[in-house]
């Protein structure tokens, strides 16, 4: 998300423009004597007009966005079509969503196109940065323009081959086929001709009309991944080996920006199968994605790379942060909170409002920072040799962790090389790759290709951490009990701590984030950032501050209907008010407010659609209906990653204070969709997602260094308590309604529906997260 | 020297008789569908069959192992078929798919050891192999699948 940090990070569209030539000879069709005829490309300059119709944010981001058919389709004379896949997978299908869409508006038959995972290189790929729920909302229409083209690539083709016009032909079902004779060739016997074609011009495109969709929207396509996961053939990162591999795990110093003090690795190394030792240079808190340094045991097995690091003796200088508690650090937050903080956005004149309010509501909510514990630690292999660098890594930004390799050992781009596997979970986690830089680092130092693998415990305690908070709101209520002032205050470390010097300030990112994008229908309306200090590496994971804000704005709202006396999903929609499309200038929000990326006239903030679902979850969830004791419903809505989504939890709370979900419904608006089976398995997994989240994830500071180490102590909801039926009810849309995020927006309203079902069920309202043993009795 | 049986293939190995067999299997036979996860038997992406038992590969010892039949998701069915399998392609159960072999080798060894589990038996029967993309509600129903071929 933040490869590129731009503290003026706006919406604003500016089309990227280039023209390089590059070889993209597929090594496959020389391997097999059969070319792929896509030899030499040339790299059009952006397609602005493409746009225009479609407008979205994926031009702002480093390197925009390709539609080349180029470089993306190739077909073999046995009428196979590769499609690279330029995203990482990570668990949410773009991997399979992206190239259906290809495939379907190529005319392409499902059954015959494979999937090449594309190397980090965003010059020919554009953007490659998996996160920030765009990879289907910025790659559906170039999927679209890329397919259409190769489609009119081949009809071109077969007009010319028949000598007739192109009008006279069409491709249906991977052949092409003309209208009046019958006659028919197939793509493979096209190919050739076809892709040596010039690229037609957008304006000579036709797009399939949606009746005509094969794939897209009918959720029947399965993952491109479902049989090698199902048989163990499925490639992570630690699947990867070379000959002469050695396999390396690290010692890191237990505080960011500690030193080894001293060190004996005698024993390390008389371990069988240990061959080296060595230490990796450490970096202060501020340094991105840098290695956090410490002392790597280098083995010819995994196993025997362990014990040497369990043999290892070494007295670390914890350095700055050694002090640093998260007891402390809650005190510290909560001070902030609670004094004035720095305005980023004003509507009205909240003060004044709250100084007349005839009574004002008060209250705030703390969250713990939380690792993303992938079940896939992460793991690298690299390949230093003659200068040169190769990686093999379940990298979310392959491009970006080429860059950061580049820079970290003064190389030029082309000397590296970043292959990109299959992710076990991302989450946000392996956006940032210091794990394929340990690993290169490792491999030049040894002469031979080294595997990093992480070990849980190294994962849990040396992550990029999700923020921790204090989240206070002050609503100031008129003589008749009507909401007339809200003023959130917010202390959160930022992820900025991580990238240079703390200055305790959030990034706009952050802030865009349910800070400043409140949809309340108030009149003074002011939102503040409070000064808050990291004390170790602040990441982002899954829906970032989303998470916070949903939770504080969720749970003081049905609080607050609960002090009235009124009903929680009712006060919710009051809240929201009309269905409006947000002014945002007259909502008082500032010229950088991030919109998450996207132009706002084309993405404003509609409480209609909010509106919507909150009603849609609510109907399908029976609110209102009378539960047996001991059991709840709670109800929550957010607007992130400019998708919609409520969710309605039912939960049931046993005397003894154990939590169970007998059933979600979560409802969502992410404009036209694609994947229909893909988004219910994100909204199912979000579900599960966020109750773990609620219920148990808290990382604890002492003297420095993270507490939790494995499941144990940072556990996960499992298959005996997770939420049991999640129904997904899907807002459907035409294609003109962009395609919004996905694999984000699930998990911020599932929280506070869980707290807000939990005090409807025990009267026991949870302020503080995680929940833990706060209802045990 | 130690002898055991995997995925069928009779086996010796004369290395360190405390490897886990996750690493044994991984490292020394380069079967990768077997996957570490948390090194200490509460995830269950390891899971392994010995002599038909579902057991934590990072836990069991090759020494363990000695003697003992081993299968792996590359030995539990040739053709990759097993009803468990078809059940888990059959409901999309994976997401990032990372866990998914180690439920399917615990849901075999729970089929196996009784046909027909009730709901609660499937629930207890999987708690120990966590998911974190939460994919539960599709791996339940695919155990529940295999079982009753509905």
């Amino acid at each position: 998300m933040l490869r590129h940090l731009n503290l003026q990070a706006t919406g604003s569209a500016q089309p990227s423009a280039g023209r390089t030539i590059i070889e993209n000879v597929s090594r496959r069709g020389f391997l097999k004597g059969t070319a792929a005829f896509a030899v030499v490309v040339q790299f059009l300059p952006f397609d602005a007009e493409a746009y225009e119709t479609y407008p979205h944010g994926g031009q702002s981001m480093p390197n925009g966005v390709v539609n080349n058919p180029l470089v993306f389709v190739s077909i073999d004379r046995d009428g196979t079509v590769t499609i690279k896949a330029h995203r990482s997978e990570m668990g949410t299908g773009s991997r399979t969503s992206i190239p259906m869409i290809v495939a379907d508006e190529m005319e392409a038959d499902w059954s015959r196109v494979r999937i090449v995972q594309a190397e980090g290189d965003e010059k020919k790929y554009g953007n490659q940065d998996t996160d920030g729920s765009r990879s289907l909302r910025h790659h559906i229409q170039p999927a679209r323009d890329i397919g259409a083209a190769v489609r009119r690539m081949l009809e071109e083709a077969a007009a010319k081959r028949w000598e007739t016009d192109v009008a006279n032909v069409q491709a249906v079902g991977h052949e092409v086929v003309h209208k009046t004779l019958g006659l028919r060739l197939g793509y493979g016997e096209l190919a050739e001709a076809a892709m040596a074609l010039p690229v037609p011009a957008r304006a000579d495109l036709r797009f399939k009309d949606e009746k005509e969709f094969r794939y897209i929207g009918k959720g029947q396509v399965k993952i491109v991944d479902l049989h090698d996961i199902t048989t163990g053939k499925a490639v992570y990162a630690a699947d990867v080996s070379l000959p002469g591999m050695l396999t390396a795990v690290v010692a890191r110093p237990p505080v960011v920006g500690g030193k080894v003090k001293s060190a004996d690795s005698a024993a390390a190394l008389a371990v069988p199968g240990v061959v080296n030792v060595v230490e990796i240079p450490g970096s202060p808190l501020g340094s991105k994605f840098k290695p956090l340094g410490g002392i790597a045991v280098v083995a010819r097995s995994t196993w025997a790379a362990l014990k040497g690091r369990d043999a290892l003796t070494i007295e670390w200088d914890a350095g700055p942060h050694g002090s640093a508690n998260t007891a402390d650090q809650e005190k510290e937050l909560r001070a902030s909170a609670g004094a004035p903080g720095a305005p980023v956005r004003d509507q009205g004149d909240a003060e004044a409002a709250l100084a007349s309010a005839a009574r004002v509501f008060t209250r705030e909510y703390y969250q713990p920072h939380m690792a993303h514990a992938p079940m896939e630690p992460p793991a690298a292999l690299a390949n230093f040799a003659d200068g040169k660098c190769e990686v093999w890594g379940c990298l979310q930004s392959p491009y970006g962790a080429r860059g950061d390799i580049a820079e970290f050992f003064g190389l030029g781009e082309e000397d590296v090389k970043v292959n990109v596997t299959l992710l076990g979970g991302g989450f946000g986690r392996k956006s940032k790759g210091d794990f394929a830089i340990e690993a290169a680092y490792l491999s030049r130092e040894v002469g031979a290709p080294v595997r990093v693998q992480w070990t849980r415990e190294d994962d849990i305690r040396h992550s990029f951490y999700h923020t921790t908070s204090v989240e206070k709101i002050d609503i100031g209520l008129d003589a008749n009990d009507k909401p007339v002032a809200w003023r959130h205050r917010s202390a959160a470390t930022s992820f900025l701590s991580t990238f240079a010097p703390d200055e305790g300030v959030q990034h706009p990112v952050e802030i865009g984030m349910g800070l400043e994008d409140m949809p309340f229908e108030i009149a003074n309306v002011r939102a503040e950032q409070c000064k808050a200090y990291a004390h170790t590496r602040v990441g982002w994971y899954r829906a970032v501050s989303n998470i916070p804000r949903a939770f504080a704005i969720q749970s003081i709202t049905a609080e607050l209907a609960d002090e009235l006396g009124r009903d929680q999903k009712d006060f919710l929609l009051e809240m929201i008010g009309t269905p409006r499309k947000l002014d945002w200038r007259a909502a008082g929000l500032p010229q950088e407010f991030w919109n998450n990326g996207e132009p706002y006239e084309h993405f404003p903030i509609d409480t209609g659609r909010l509106r919507h679902v909150i009603e849609l979850a609510a109907d399908k969830a029976g609110w209102g209906k009378s539960l047996p004791p001991g059991e709840g419903l709670g109800i929550a809505a957010h607007r992130s990653f400019v998708s919609y989504v409520a969710a309605v939890v039912r939960v049931k709370v046993g005397e003894d204070g154990t939590v169970s979900v007998p059933e979600t419904h979560i409802a969502i608006d992410c404009g036209f969709v694609a994947n229909p089976e893909r988004v219910q398995s994100q909204m199912q997994g979000a579900c599960v997602f966020g109750m773990t989240a609620a219920m148990y994830s808290g990382i604890t500071l002492e003297n420095g260094a993270v507490v939790e180490s494995n499941f144990h102590d940072y556990d996960m909801v499992r298959a005996d308590n997770f939420p049991q039926v999640a129904h997904t009810h899907i807002v459907e849309h035409p294609f003109a309604v962009h395609a919004t995020g996905v694999g984000e927006p699930g998990v911020p309203p599932i929280l506070p529906a869980l707290t807000n079902a939990i005090f409807n069920a025990t009267g026991k309202r949870i302020r503080n997260l995680p929940i833990g043993d706060q209802l045990q009795t | 020297m130690i002898s055991l049986t995997v995925n069928g293939v009779e086996r010796q190995f004369d290395g360190d008789p405390e490897t886990p067999l996750l690493w044994y299997i991984r490292d020394e036979l380069g079967l990768n569908g077997t996957k570490y996860g948390c090194g200490t038997g509460l995830c269950g992406a390891c899971t392994v069959h010995l002599d038909g038992q579902a057991v934590r590969g990072c836990l069991a010892t090759v020494a363990e192992a000695e003697g003992t039949s081993v299968s792996t998701i590359e030995g539990l069915s040739p053709d990759g078929n097993h009803p468990v399998q078809v059940a888990w392609r059959d409901l999309n159960v994976p997401q990032c798919g990372f866990c998914q072999t180690g439920q399917i080798m615990q849901a075999s060894a729970l089929l196996a050891a009784s046909p027909s589990p009730s709901d609660q038996e499937i629930l207890e029967g999987m708690q120990g192999n966590i998911c974190r993309c939460g994919c539960y509600q599709r791996i339940v129903g695919a155990v529940r699948r295999a079982s009753t071929g509905v």
